[in-house]
């Protein structure tokens, strides 16, 4: 193949970076709220529930990015019922519905043992295989997902801060946490694509946990972990195609090593504050 | 509307988690009025401050609200994760927007002028405590609720701070309802202390002892015009179990009132707490 060829926007190549830089544009936003909130549990319960979702969406012969959505807003609706009862931690809660979820999963994976699917595909995403469809399919969710974000956006970020003054001032009315689970359990619908089910959590969480050193608002750190998970699609990408690793690993192994250059960042700025 | 109660509870009742926190509690905050809670830790004083504010429900009991009450509230601890930025500006403004005059104004109100655009993280302890007075009172409340708004402040912050919250009072005339981690010492200006356990152990008026001249000694003439002794005046003490038993020798005045503090001790000031909770750079 020959650069041009590489270059070309039919090129996979150019698909998968596009594909990935979509995923990227609400993951990086979501994803802080997701650290902020302290949620990285609930994305790998999503994660982990979204096997029970391709394996259904195959069986019932719908898309499996359907199931994924269906399958992560059950769970959605399970945590936020089960926290009414105050016994049981969430932590522990989330335990219980990742693993249940998991084990049904592959279940249903193993009565479809004549029915052929790509399953390492679904677990560590198969971005060189995205098509026009796809991206369709990433960019127009990716809007409406970021639209939906900006318009709860400013009760969230008071939710995140203190709930009981939220509510007494009237920002914090159930929808808006509802209408967080349901973001989060389309974006891994979304994001499954490039990383795979398995990986998501990481799309979500790592480059927010990067951007925080270098932002004043929580608006700059949600465009930060844009700028990095870009990075981190783009370097990720390139690597597969240099050393011929897979993509989605390759992207999330970019951007830890974004996050651990941010660690460094920092320390070398306070050793910088601390002798001035 | 004078008379009218801002928030009252009667007879509220409330077991979570098969422990019961709040026993036929009765209290009620009228306009203009300071309401001080005290009481050892557990006593369920920020159970019933929730349930003030219509966040908790009640088991048994009730609780009235004026309708379209504007309330300022700031919580005991904000749990602020270290990972998300906030500026002092941005932390004032997070569900309604206010011109930047009256922000500054109220920061110097407070006390802490010039902090408007600092990250709250590198904030001291008593710089949020006032930076969280700020944010409750911006709305110029109808009533101003206060979960132990001294807490990490020396004496001479608190002297501020029970001055900023009297003189809000005086000047918009809201109700008051505070929660304060010290049983015996309370603001002066407060109308009426109700002693919490579980039930209302004892409820009145603290002591007007400023002119004290011992409690002048100890606090110094500003402290002791602000400050004041609750005496209270209880007629049973609490097994370890919390169960009441009554017929204890009722005796009034400060020697009691140090009786009760022994009796519940780990109340105390643990700042160390607080700043882990709360997390810094």
């Amino acid at each position: 193949m020959t650069m041009l060829e590489i270059m070309s926007f039919d090129s996979f190549a150019v698909r998968a970076v596009v594909a990935g830089l979509g995923v990227v544009l609400i993951a990086g936003p979501l994803g802080c709220f997701v650290v902020w909130r302290r949620m990285a549990y609930f994305g790998d319960t999503l994660s982990h529930a979204a096997l029970t979702g391709v394996a259904l969406g195959i069986v019932l012969g719908v898309n499996p990015a359907v199931g994924i959505a269906v399958i992560g807003l059950v769970m959605g609706l399970l945590l936020l019922g089960l926290q009414q009862q105050r016994r049981i931690p969430t932590d522990t809660l989330l335990g219980i519905l990742s693993h249940a979820a998991l084990a049904v999963g592959l279940i249903v994976v193993s009565f479809m043992g004549t029915v052929r699917f790509d399953l390492m595909g679904y677990l560590f995403g198969d971005i060189l295989a995205v098509t026009g469809g796809d991206l369709a399919w990433i960019y127009g969710g990716g809007a409406v997902l970021l639209a939906g974000l900006a318009a709860i956006w400013r009760p969230l970020i008071a939710l995140t801060v203190d709930q009981d003054m939220a509510i007494v001032e009237g920002a914090g009315r159930l929808p808006v946490r509802l209408a967080f689970m349901i973001l989060m359990a389309l974006t891994v619908a979304i994001a499954m694509k490039v990383v795979g089910i398995l990986l998501v959590t990481a799309l979500l969480i790592i480059p927010p946990a990067a951007a925080r050193r270098f932002a004043t608002s929580p608006e700059g750190m949600a465009a930060a972990a844009v700028l990095i998970g870009g990075a981190a699609v783009i370097s990720g990408i390139s690597a597969s195609f240099i050393w011929d690793t897979p993509s989605g690993p390759s992207i999330v192994a970019a951007a830890a090593t974004l996050f651990a250059l941010s660690l460094v960042a920092g320390l070398v700025a306070d050793a910088a504050r601390g002798r001035s | 509307m004078i008379g009218t109660s801002l928030v009252e509870i009667r007879d509220g009742s409330l077991t979570l988690g098969g422990r019961r926190i709040l026993d036929g509690v009765s209290i009620d905050i009228r306009p203009g009025q300071i309401v001080t809670l005290v009481g050892p830790n557990g006593a369920g004083k920020s159970t019933l401050v929730k349930v003030a504010l219509g966040l908790q429900s009640l088991d048994r009991g009730e609780v009235r609200r004026l309708p379209n009450l504007r309330i300022g509230y700031q919580s005991q601890q904000i749990t602020l994760d270290q990972t998300l930025p906030l500026s002092v500006r941005r932390f004032l403004t997070l569900t309604h927007s206010q011109p930047v005059a009256l922000l500054q104004q109220t920061l110097a109100d407070v006390g802490v002028p010039h902090r408007l655009d600092t990250g709250i993280h590198t904030l001291s302890g008593g710089e949020w405590q006032r930076v969280m007075l700020a944010r409750a009172i911006l709305r110029h409340p109808d009533l101003l609720v206060l979960d132990e708004p001294t807490q990490n402040v020396d004496i001479m912050g608190s002297v501020e701070i029970y001055q900023i919250v009297a003189r809000l009072r005086d000047d918009i005339g809201c109700g008051v309802l505070m929660v304060s981690h010290d049983l015996n010492v309370v603001m002066a200006a407060t109308d009426q202390v109700y002693c919490l356990n579980g039930h209302i152990c004892c409820s009145g008026h603290p002591a007007d002892v400023s002119r004290d001249r011992e409690f002048q000694r100890l606090f110094g003439p500003t402290a002791a015009a602000t400050l004041a002794i609750y005496p209270h005046s209880h007629d049973h003490t609490h097994a370890p179990d919390g169960s009441v038993a009554h017929g204890h020798d009722q005796a009034d005045g400060l020697d009691h009132a140090h009786h009760h503090s022994h009796a519940h001790q780990d109340h105390g000031h643990h700042p160390d707490d607080a700043a882990d909770k709360r997390g810094r750079d």
